[in-house]
């Protein structure tokens, strides 16, 4: 099992590496575009801005790259911000673009829950993935327990444009939030599986298989 | 509809060279063991994130904890945030290389508290998490004031006009320690909880005082959306599963 986790000067990389380390991957970081067309799978991780995620890809020339992998079929995994940058475009901070991958919008988590009662702002927790489809069978979820959490930490949410590009909901002040989306080889995750225990590594392991 | 209130519970480990201590009021301090033996017990517990502070870097203007963080990151994956001597966007840009997720600053950021928007600009303001440590005016009944260096130096903040003012400088989660009720395991400083979560809007982890179960669900109730443990646990009061169950026994949600 190889990953290659794309490198673009944000994010805490190290637990990324440690978590798919731990699940068996042998672990490159990438930072050409090169590297990104050479790799069987990817990991596109991101704490931070949406502006300044996709200005460090594009200052690296991995966009287009990072599109032909999706269009060819290749394991292109998304974490937290890296999920966000998937989609069309971002509110964060003006309006950005993204990678275009999964048809939808970024936007902030509203001030309040659906009772008009004011709501926590960065959503942080454990949150429980529930299928958007009634089962994560045959997905990198598959063996996600039934009310099994994982750790979101976020203030924008990711709206798919398609229902069917939902993979798993996650309740939150009323509503449900995009927990995970998934469109053909291209999947993202708003929480972060390497910091959510036995589950999030289960999710991992199984990205790591497909 | 709103859903029903869900907490998370922290670990707190107070590290002071390469030992886990503990002490009351933040003073007279003892030595506990190998602090990453602990994180891993508590992982496999099922604890929800872990804080590490170094409790005597503010006084050498360093943070020791690297090789702690490192190491707990090669085997335990939940959150963990790290606070201690934090003093500039560098020092926590290394941390968070060393497998931190968080940086938890209170004396660097009353010194100067343009750090708090440099480090939210430079790593999400989510990394950004503002430490306070309120101790309770003597003249001033409601009224909280910042100390820091561990505890020792006053400040002159009122604690609520901090809280709120870090949020805009943009703090992504407060970090609320009592002085007065730390390590004494006989409860949270609940009006104090109250006064800072009803100012901001941003998550709270309150810490200081929790003995037993009730002190978190108590804590909880009055508003706080993580409560920190140190003592409870690093005695063996209580394990993380038996605290878990007890708090869902109260009607609070907690993951399991």
């Amino acid at each position: 099992m190889k990953v290659s986790i794309i490198d673009y000067g944000l994010s805490n990389l190290l637990s990324v590496r440690r978590a798919a380390e731990y699940c068996g991957a042998q672990v490159e970081f990438v930072q050409t575009p090169e590297a990104v067309l050479a790799a069987p799978r990817l990991i596109l991780p991101g704490v931070g801005a949406f502006e300044d995620g996709m200005n460090g890809l594009a200052a690296l020339g991995l966009i287009e790259p990072i599109r032909q992998k999706a269009a060819e079929g290749t394991p292109l995994l998304g974490i937290c911000l890296g999920m966000q940058m998937l989609f069309d475009e971002s509110d964060e901070f003006g309006r950005h673009q993204g990678l275009g991958l999964i048809p939808g919008r970024v936007e902030r988590i509203p001030a309040v829950d659906t009772s008009g009662a004011p709501q926590r702002v960065p959503n942080i927790g454990w949150r429980t993935l529930v299928p958007a489809h009634g089962s994560f069978a045959g997905t990198a979820l598959q063996n996600v327990p039934a009310g099994g959490e994982c750790y979101f930490v976020h203030s924008y949410e990711a709206k798919p444009q398609n229902e069917a590009d939902r993979l798993a909901d996650s309740p939150y002040g009323g509503r449900s939030i995009c927990a995970a989306a998934l469109r053909g080889s291209v999947m993202g995750t708003q929480f972060h599986p390497e910091k959510s225990g036995p589950v999030g590594l289960s999710i991992l392991k199984a990205f790591l298989e497909l | 509809m709103t859903d029903k209130k869900k907490i998370r519970l922290i670990a707190r480990l107070d590290v002071k060279d390469v030992n886990l201590v503990k002490g009351i009021q933040l003073e007279g301090l003892r030595k506990l063991g190998d602090p990453n033996a602990f994180a891993r017990r508590y992982y496999e517990q099922g604890i929800d994130e872990l804080l590490y502070i170094d409790i005597v870097a503010s006084l050498y203007n360093r943070n020791n904890l690297s090789d702690i963080v490192e190491k707990t990151s090669e085997n335990v994956f939940i959150p963990i945030t790290v606070g201690g001597g934090l003093r500039s966007v560098e020092d926590v840009r290394h941390i968070l290389s060393m497998g931190a997720d968080k940086a938890a600053i209170n004396t660097a950021a009353i010194k100067r508290p343009a750090l708090i928007t440099e480090v939210a600009e430079a790593f999400g303001s989510q990394c950004m998490v503002l430490s306070i440590q309120a101790k309770r005016s003597r003249t001033q009944s409601g009224k909280w004031e910042a100390y820091y260096d561990n505890g020792r130096q006053h400040s002159g903040l009122d604690v609520i006009e901090w809280a709120k003012r870090g949020e805009a400088l943009g703090a992504g989660e407060i970090l609320l320690m009592s002085v007065d009720n730390e390590g004494l395991q006989q409860g949270c400083d609940l009006e104090l909880i109250r006064a800072v979560t009803e100012a901001v809007s941003i998550p709270v982890v309150c810490g200081g005082g929790v003995g037993c179960a009730e002190d978190i669900l108590d804590a909880a109730r009055a508003g706080a959306d993580a409560v920190a443990c140190a003592a409870v646990l690093h005695y063996g009061k209580a394990t993380v599963p038996e605290l878990k169950q007890e708090i869902r026994a109260g009607g609070v949600e907690v993951r399991l």
